[in-house]
């Protein structure tokens, strides 16, 4: 790069795995943009793609990414705009190579150069970590890995902007990761573009901050959004966010016109409280963010500024993200109708209780739900609602074991219910709900030097 | 039930209590078995308000019989915000638990039906 550009536009692609098809498209096609930021991964996500991964080694990374790719490529050449993403989950050279296969067939032979980040597996090395003594102790109860070292699927450090700076140095279009944080995947092109040094933390921390803001896609752009939601325009065609950024740390949080959505300081702050800590201490691997320090002010319509961010070095430990075999659960639903609908299915709950009991049952949970007066706010629903005279009422247990066959049986519970139980029941059209396997999450924390991020390049 | 509906309890002020809804919007979100409550003043002359009597131990009684284990408080006078912390709320949370918003997304509003004096 010869010069520093005055503003880079990063526009926001997917929230998460799973997220609205159309609006990585819409991010390239409906206006300016410079990069094109898109999440996959959530804490499960990698233990789902690790157990594909072990059916067929080729797989493993979220693979709608490769025809998105292949829809896109072409836009993302004429208007020379780059990707970074964390699509390439436990695979990110399967990835790579698949789409690079794509991009071949496009004949971008010689065009294209993917960026692969890797390092962040820690799968094949958790003996050797534990022998070395980093017991990744759980952050939340304290206990030793060992206790569930034989259950463990997956293990992923979080990496951060430092290695998608590097792909992006290398020349990198398309940057695919494995497990770098939200954040980051914002962040490195920042870096990247303004020269943002690794120790610059306020720079570091207003990255940060507009990575959060639009890590979650239209969730700061009206989607799911609480102020005013009756009054936010065209959501069928919301506009996701885009990051408009200037060399000094300060950024606007805008998008695209004559889409849908709203972008307001309210909105904005919304997304910024969301899955928050301790506010002063958001911590990443690249910088502490204090989000007590961040100014927001509208700055025109869907124009929302934010500045005066500030930051403090990074800590010298990596989160690792752990994701173990737990056990079984599974949960069944009936729907009771008017009249006495809540106490109908209050008496059935009863009935499936005694019979679980009966059968010597037990269950590491047993839990209870009346859809349609507790199952969102609990007790302060059920002291809010009619419960004489709603018109239905939904019941829906769940159990929890770690023995397969207790789970199993319970299944086998509910729809004796709708012949030999409280009359007015219905919608049990599903058939008998599955045994699910929980696959939990286990976050630790790992010493940074003892994690290498390794970056290198395909090129189509 | 109306939007910072007045309610006539045994407060001195009967007239005077709304609902948090009519002063504060919110968001929520997971953190393993902790649920936060992001919950913001809708004008800044409310944020005083929140932090006076929106307290964590007021919090915890709310959500009593909903979470097992304490609630932290913090304050953002930047964003007119106050951040809470409910330990124990998820049934341990994500994948594990049973519960239909396992991942609290939801006890934003829950929140919300909390009644505060605003001429206090």
């Amino acid at each position: 790069m010869t010069t520093s550009p005055k503003r880079l536009r990063i526009a926001a692609g997917q929230g998460f795995w799973g997220d609205w098809l159309e609006a990585p498209y819409r991010q390239v096609t409906g206006g300016p943009v410079d990069f094109l930021m898109m999440d996959y991964l959530a804490e499960v996500t990698m233990s789902i793609l690790q157990k594909q991964k072990s059916r067929d080694p080729s797989l493993g990374y979220a693979k709608d990414f490769v025809p998105l790719m292949e829809r896109i490529l072409p836009i993302l050449a004429e208007r020379r705009i780059r990707v970074t993403c964390n699509a390439g989950g436990v695979n990110p050279h399967g990835c790579a190579q698949a789409v690079a296969a794509v991009a071949r067939g496009q004949g971008q032979r010689g065009k294209l150069r993917i960026g692969v980040v890797t390092g962040d597996d820690l799968l094949g090395r958790l003996d050797g970590l534990l022998t070395g003594g980093h017991e990744l102790k759980n952050l939340d109860t304290g206990r030793p890995l060992s206790d569930v070292r034989d259950r463990v699927l997956a293990a992923n450090a979080y990496l951060g902007a430092g290695p998608v700076v590097q792909a992006l140095r290398g020349g990198a279009d398309i940057v695919i990761t494995g497990r770098v944080t939200d954040t980051g995947l914002t962040l490195g092109p920042l870096m990247h573009a303004f020269g943002w040094r690794s120790d610059a933390w306020d720079l570091l921390a207003a990255g940060t901050v507009a990575g959060h803001i639009i890590e979650c896609g239209a969730q700061s752009s009206g989607g799911n959004c609480l102020v005013d939601w009756e009054r936010i325009p065209d959501l069928a065609n919301v506009g996701y966010p885009i990051v408009d950024a200037e060399p000094d740390g300060t950024f606007s949080i805008t998008k695209h016109p004559d889409t849908g959505g709203r972008i307001s300081v309210a909105g904005v702050t919304e997304q910024l409280v969301y899955e928050m800590g301790n506010p002063a201490e958001y911590i990443t691997p690249d910088c502490v963010a204090d989000f007590t320090s961040i100014h927001l002010a509208q700055a025109g319509k869907d124009r929302v500024r934010v500045s005066g961010v500030r930051g403090r070095p990074a800590t010298d430990q990596l989160k690792v993200s752990i994701a173990y075999f737990y056990g079984y659960k599974a949960v069944g639903t009936l729907m009771y109708a008017w009249p006495d609908a809540y106490k109908k299915a209050q008496a059935a709950d009863g009935v499936l209780r005694q019979r679980l009991a009966d059968l010597g049952l037990e269950f590491e949970a047993l839990l209870t739900e009346f859809v349609g007066a507790d199952a969102t706010h609990g007790p302060l629903g059920r002291a809010a609602a009619p419960l004489d005279d709603l018109p239905e009422i939904q019941l829906r247990v769940g159990v929890r074991s770690t023995d397969r066959a207790a789970v199993e049986r319970f299944t086998r519970e509910i729809a004796p219910l709708i012949l030999n139980g409280p009359p007015s029941v219905t919608g049990f059209a599903g058939g008998r709900p599955k045994p699910e396997e929980i696959v939990a999450y286990w976050p630790a924390l790992l010493d940074k030097h003892m994690v290498e991020p390794c970056v290198e390049f395909v090129d189509v | 039930m109306k939007r910072g509906r007045t309610v006539g309890r045994s407060d001195r002020n009967p007239k005077r209590r709304v609902q948090l809804l009519a002063l504060a919007h919110a968001r929520s979100g997971d953190k393993g078995d902790t649920a936060n409550v992001g919950l913001i003043a809708l004008k800044p002359e409310y944020y005083p308000i929140l932090v006076k009597q929106v307290t964590a131990a007021r919090v915890a009684r709310h959500f009593k019989g909903m979470i097992t284990g304490r609630v932290e408080r913090y304050e953002l006078p930047n964003l007119h915000a106050l951040n809470f912390l409910l330990h124990g709320a998820l049934d341990g949370g994500g994948t594990i638990s049973l519960k239909t918003d396992a991942q609290g997304k939801v006890f934003s509003t829950a929140l919300l039906r909390l009644e505060v004096d605003p001429s206090r």
